[in-house]
């Protein structure tokens, strides 16, 4: 008994010290300290590895190609959630004392246990195109970003690619359409944009949850849509529900070019579980696929191929990689942004939010950075910290993603208003909602 | 739910005979009612017990085809269920393990064929793993612990799930895998058979899920019930003194019970992989033999068949024809719900041994 005993006191002091290390180098002069919360483990493992690796290589690629953001070092960490919202606050708290500049939750259950926090701890929330929709409204939510786009910002793409193809918003009166979604708040976020754009334009709007527990277990939901032959439909998935989706309708000769995923049912694993018969499907998205682009290129000079990345080779430029790409994108303009504000080189969380703020990333920027042509172009504002900005309908070819419309701007005259209003919703219902005292850049 | 009704076993026309009796009364009364138009269509009366019926009268084509999925999904519950009940049988254990041991078995399979293995032989290398985690399993977890109390065995079951979910991804990756069913000659494509009216679509993955389910499960049934190890077996189920005292070799059982398991798991691996892909969320569809086994009960094979066949069913006809009344997506606590009312009449399991314990 003595024995294991010595060895189970021997691997808790390993574990302490490892804990230890760990936190060192964050501890140390000059250095920008950018947490991610990341998932490479439990069911959503598929589409949350490319997408950690994706984040993790475009901010050492900076390291190590220009010696960090302004001349600082970023210190990069990685926390494990499992896509598990107690793990992930828990991960929040673990980083909370390392001062983080941003933190990115990557799970809409985590962002909305986290914005509460945000404004009281003032580490600001980039939450990239999930979350809480209504946290677009940067008066309500200070501390939260969720650019490029919303979810709702993507219901109403989704419409308007429906629309323009059966050849304008008159043709869908009658229709009907259909949402397939996970049984969680990521998954219902659409629901409201799509019953409200169900009532202007005559649509009928037919719902399909689908239980975590059930998401490799559809044969009764395509059931369902055998019955109910919507003419479209649009897919609010994650993990194994989506190639799962792919899969049945495959197997349920759904025509795959009416099968619309949103922009995280649109990996690669997603669509190539379908096989040829895939062929077809379509997801919005708001970056490219591929790694044509000079910064993609340096990720793989200085990360892939001296072996400091933890994706496969030929994993790099996919989709859901990319989409990390363009996080860590976001997250290195937010604290280059607040670099130039300040003049501060090593900046503190409250000067990345007014970097976050005053984010405007234009075609000429994303040049400079090695990324034209890459992704959305994004313009944020004291008020709208998403920017509702543009999206296009990527379709999988058989093998690859492929650009297949031109950019679509969401009706953000009809998201907009909805937005505020659902933000001030949820401010009278958190008694006591902090007012915004943070005053607004004059020239961002 | 009068599928699954249609499949109690025979039963001496006591108070439970007389509820159903008294339930399809009035469900009859309810259908001549709404035919004779004294309840109006729209109706929630209607909506709840007769519009369905009329849905499915109106479209049998999608009712056969409803009945199919049912079947195929009840056939792979009853296989995951299997698992847990030979072990269950043999070690009074809970194997909190199994539904991880279906992705672990999975992903060794597609892990080793993606490292350049071709398919059979990665099978059989497969096959060779399960054996040896279950000789692993017997002699680390198992031997030491013996005549501890069931819920110590219990708890280690959980050890061993964090070990495999572990193991897996250190080994092979988190990142999901295609099902490798083309190279191990499962049929693709499917059958549309025109009937009723419609037509109906079967999978011929799910057929073969069904035949290769159904050989495994009579072989095993051969197996427990005619050799010289099966009878080992049953007896260790009765009591593991009485097993011992006799000599039979509770460590040698038990290594062929977990590797049992062990192929019963990656049987269904890989046809569930094969439905969407290979990744840790597949683990979770473990957790629908837990109303299976409250069916069936813990100890019995035959429970856990048929048990796995009435939730299939069940809760595809369910979710379908009963399901948009609600918003849909009631098919995962539906299967309780249906293995519930089962024991409202039969406390001890579809083929569970009555208990009787005196005081």
């Amino acid at each position: 008994m003595t024995g294991r005993t010595y060895v189970l006191g021997a691997s808790l002091a390993l574990c302490l010290a490892g804990t230890a290390l760990s936190a060192a180098p964050a501890a140390a002069q000059e250095s920008i300290y950018v947490p991610l919360l990341t998932y490479r483990t439990g069911p959503f493992a598929g589409s949350g590895i490319p997408i950690a690796d994706g984040m993790a290589d475009y901010l050492r690629m900076l390291n190590e190609r220009d010696g960090g953001i302004g001349g600082v070092k970023l210190v990069v960490e990685e926390c494990e959630t499992g896509y598990d919202t107690k793990k992930g606050v828990e991960c929040y708290e673990s980083v909370k004392g390392k001062n983080p500049v941003v933190v990115n939750p990557y799970s809409t259950g985590i962002t909305l246990q986290l914005i509460p926090k945000a404004a009281v701890d003032k580490i600001p929330i980039l939450s990239m195109s999930y979350g809480l929709s209504a946290s677009a409204d940067g008066n309500t939510f200070p501390w939260v970003f969720i650019p490029p786009v919303t979810y709702w910002d993507g219901a109403s793409v989704f419409i308007q690619h429906v629309a323009q193809t059966e050849g304008g918003f008159d043709k869908l009166k009658g229709k009907t359409i259909g949402l397939i979604h996970l049984d969680a708040p990521y998954g219902k976020e659409p629901i409201p944009v799509l019953e409200k754009l169900a009532q202007t334009y005559g649509f009928t709007l037919k719902l399909y949850p689908i239980a975590a527990q059930d998401m490799q277990n559809q044969s009764s939901t395509w059931l369902n849509i055998r019955r109910d032959r919507p003419n479209w439909i649009y897919i609010q998935g994650w993990g194994a529900m989506n190639p799962t989706a792919v899969k049945e309708a495959a197997k349920n000769n759904f025509p795959m070019d009416h099968l619309v995923g949103v922009w995280f049912a649109g990996g690669d694993d997603d669509a190539r579980g379908g096989g040829d018969q895939a062929k077809g499907y379509k997801a919005l998205n708001y970056h490219q696929a591929g790694t044509d682009f000079q910064a993609l290129k340096d990720i793989q000079k200085f990360i892939v191929d001296k072996g400091l990345s933890k994706a496969p080779k030929d994993k790099v430029g996919e989709n859901l990689y990319n989409r990390g790409v363009y996080n860590s994108m976001l997250i290195a303009e937010g604290i280059a942004n607040a670099q130039k504000i300040t003049g501060k080189k090593a900046v503190a969380p409250e000067d990345v939010r007014r970097g976050l703020e005053a984010m405007n990333i234009t075609e000429a920027r994303l040049k400079e950075l090695g990324l034209e042509g890459f992704g959305s172009t994004v313009k944020l504002s004291c008020e709208d910290h998403s920017g509702h900005n543009k999206v296009f309908i990527h379709q999988w070819d058989g093998a690859k993603w492929v650009k297949a419309s031109d950019w679509i701007a969401p009706q953000k005259d009809v998201v907009r208003p909805m937005l505020e209003a659902s933000a001030k919703e949820y401010a009278a219902s958190n008694a006591g909602w902090p007012k915004r005292t943070e005053p607004c850049e004059k020239s961002s | 739910m009068s599928a699954t009704e249609a499949r109690e076993p025979p039963m001496r026309l006591t108070a439970t005979g007389w509820t159903l009796v008294a339930l399809a009364a009035a469900v009859a009364l309810l259908v001549v009612a709404s035919l004779s138009g004294l309840i109006a269509k729209g109706h929630p009366l209607d909506t709840l017990f007769v519009d369905p019926f009329r849905q499915m009268v109106d479209a049998p084509d999608l009712l056969v085809q409803t009945i199919w999925e049912g079947l195929v999904s009840g056939v792979l519950y009853a296989l995951i269920a299997l698992g847990f009940v030979l072990i269950f049988k043999a070690s009074g254990v809970f194997n909190f393990a199994q539904g991880i041991m279906v992705v672990f078995a999975a992903l060794t399979l597609v892990g080793l064929h993606e490292m350049g293995v071709p398919a059979l032989l990665a099978l059989v290398l497969a096959v060779g793993v399960m054996f040896v985690l279950a000789v692993g399993v017997e002699r680390f977890v198992l031997r030491p612990l013996v005549n501890q109390p069931d819920i110590i065995l219990f708890m280690a079951t959980f050890g061993i799930t964090y070990v495999l979910i572990g193991l897996g991804e250190l080994v092979f990756g988190g990142n999901p895998k295609q099902m490798i069913d083309e190279q191990l000659f499962l049929p693709k494509g499917a059958i549309e058979l025109k009937m009723l009216g419609g037509f109906v679509s079967l999978q011929k993955i799910d057929i073969a899920a069904a035949v290769i389910a159904a050989a495994m499960i009579a072989a095993l049934a051969f197996f427990f019930q005619h050799t010289r190890i099966g009878r080992a077996l049953r007896a260790v189920a009765d009591s593991h003194k009485a097993a011992l005292s006799v000599g039979i070799s509770l460590n040698q059982i038990w290594v062929i019970v977990w590797f049992t398991a062990g192929v019963v798991a990656l049987v269904t691996g890989i046809m569930w992989g094969a439905r969407s892909d290979v990744s840790f969320a597949l683990s979770t569809i473990a957790l629908k033999a837990l109303p299976v086994l409250i069916l069936g009960g813990f100890t019995s094979v035959p429970g856990a068949i048929v048990g796995g066949l009435i939730i299939g069913v069940g809760e595809k006809i369910g979710e379908f024809y009963w399901g948009p009344l609600v918003g849909g997506g009631i098919e995962s606590w539906l299967a309780y719900f249906i293995a519930l009312a089962f024991l409202l009449f039969r406390p001890q399991g579809l083929f569970g041994e009555k208990i009787i314990e005196r005081i």
